[in-house]
């Protein structure tokens, strides 16, 4: 893990597991950072759910579990926003492909929530392909501002 | 921490109580055999008690959804009881709580049946 004051920004890398466990250490990691930004308790779980989702997404369909791939985690404070980066080492993919989980022939779909989620909890939301292999979301919470 | 899962029966209606968080992994596996459980013993009435789930996510919802299909398919009914406000506003969001029947009163949840 690697500290890196940056102006009014702080940034904090941590390279995990390809594990379901992971979820569980990166919600822990971008809590306590929301905690200590003063975030409220129902931002601090939307926050909890976007980024448990982008962990499950990394570790379950970008890195497939592998252990030789890692999700790298980058947590940024800023003065007005949480910024959280979840890199994975995958294939990469296209968030269009995936069907619109509100659709009514979708609703019974048993997966395919977890980006809507995340768009849905965060204010700024993104996802972009990383080099030389793998994709990253960029989630970004506002202070004093409700989703 | 994971679901823990306690069945007990209301006359002829199955009620399961649900305590912990429904996420991917072992909350939402031993969820999904507990309802593959009961349907393959031939119980169609149930009654899923949500008071004491603090947390679901995206997996959670799905095995929700998984439940309530493999019930249905079987000719039987899942129905939903005492959902907590993020639970409720989960479902409003993913505009599942048009599919499921909630209830906030477990007497009522049983007579529902008929």
């Amino acid at each position: 893990m690697a500290e890196k004051p940056s102006g009014g920004t702080t940034s904090v890398v941590t390279m995990l597991d390809s594990t379901l466990e992971s979820v569980d250490a990166a919600e822990e990691i971008v809590l306590k950072a929301a905690e200590e930004m003063g975030f409220d308790e129902d931002s601090r779980y939307q926050i909890g759910m976007a980024v448990r989702e982008s962990v499950v997404n990394a570790v379950v369909h970008g890195n497939r579990y592998s252990e030789r791939k890692k999700v790298r985690l980058s947590v940024v404070k800023g003065d007005d926003r949480l910024t959280i980066l979840v890199a994975d080492e995958g294939q990469g993919f296209d968030p269009s492909s995936i069907p619109d989980p509100l659709a009514q022939e979708n609703l019974l779909n048993q997966s395919g929530r977890g980006i809507f989620l995340m768009k849905t909890f965060m204010d700024e939301f993104q996802v972009r392909p990383v080099e030389p292999t793998g994709t990253e979301f960029v989630l970004v919470k506002y202070l004093n501002r409700k989703a | 921490m994971s679901v823990k899962l306690s069945v007990r029966k209301v006359g002829d209606v199955t009620v399961i109580d649900a305590v912990g968080r429904i996420t991917l992994g072992e909350g939402a596996s031993s969820f999904r055999d507990t309802i593959r459980d009961l349907v393959a013993k031939g119980d169609k009435k149930i009654v899923l008690n949500l008071g004491d789930v603090s947390y679901i996510d995206s997996s959670g919802i799905g095995e929700l959804v998984s439940a309530f299909t493999t019930v249905t398919n079987q000719g039987g009914q899942l129905k939903l009881l005492n959902l907590t406000k993020r639970i409720q506003d989960l479902l409003q969001i993913t505009k599942l709580y048009t599919v499921f029947e909630v209830y906030d009163d477990e007497t009522k949840a049983v007579q529902s049946f008929g």
